[in-house]
């Protein structure tokens, strides 16, 4: 009787720590993901901020600069997607 | 003195740029199919194209969103980058949480064809820029247009 109530303890134990170890699995990809947008919403905000001044600054080159910053900004987006990325295997997979 | 000026009129080359990205997208997608169904069979080649379209369109809408506000002001701009880029991630999330329960969704494939896509198309279209930035001349345009990139 012991052996069941041990084997019946341990099984919780087992649950519990499976679901300790969801419960944070959840909150680190969820702060992955937050973290990993941080560093890109800086980059895009300084890259957008610098290449305005830069088309107001000479309209000439605007095309250039546009493109540049469409460029870098998609660069800059793949940061957050390897984010994404792993939230969705740390949280889903 | 120098006029000021606070928007931009005619093309964008953004659009023109994500244009030629999907269209290099779309060459590309019969490859990330056969390294998705070589990952996990047929649910890995279908959660690949979705992973393909779904960067596909994250660029046309990027480029749309910059274009439109690039037409009314540069403060609408740096407004659109910011903005479109929270808005965009959340859209990926969404169209994710759409499906992670689907049968035929194979995270793994999906997240890293997400990865690749991007990155892939993006140092592509880089170089094909950069070439026609050193060289505008070099590029032949069709209908007139100068390339994407040496336009201006």
């Amino acid at each position: 009787m012991s052996a069941v109530s041990t084997a019946i303890e341990l099984a919780v134990e087992a649950s519990d720590a499976d679901a300790a170890k969801a419960t944070a699995g959840a909150s680190s990809a969820g702060f992955a993901y937050g973290l990993a947008a941080i560093g890109p919403g800086i980059g895009i905000g300084y890259l957008v901020g610098q290449a305005v001044q830069a088309m107001a600054r000479q309209p000439e080159s605007a095309g250039q600069v546009q493109t540049t910053m469409f460029l870098g900004i998609a660069f800059t987006e793949a940061l957050a997607l390897i984010g994404f990325v792993v939230f969705i295997l740390l949280k889903f997979a | 003195m120098t006029a000021f000026v606070d928007r931009l009129e005619g093309p964008s080359p953004a659009m023109e740029i994500a244009k030629d990205m999907v269209t290099r997208g779309l060459w590309a997608v019969p490859v990330g199919l056969g390294l998705g169904a070589l990952a996990a069979g047929f649910n890995g080649a279908v959660s690949v194209a979705y992973a393909m379209a779904l960067v596909l369109v994250n660029f046309l809408l990027a480029a749309y969103t910059l274009a439109a506000a690039a037409r009314v002001s540069f403060a609408l701009v740096a407004g659109a980058a910011l903005g479109g880029y929270a808005v965009r991630l959340g859209l990926i999330l969404i169209a994710f949480l759409l499906v992670r329960d689907a049968s035929w969704m194979a995270k793994v494939p999906f997240g890293i064809a997400i990865i690749v896509t991007h990155l892939v198309l993006l140092v592509w279209e880089l170089r094909y820029v950069s070439a026609s930035m050193a060289h505008p001349g070099l590029k032949p345009s069709v209908s007139g247009q100068p390339a994407a990139g040496s336009r201006r």
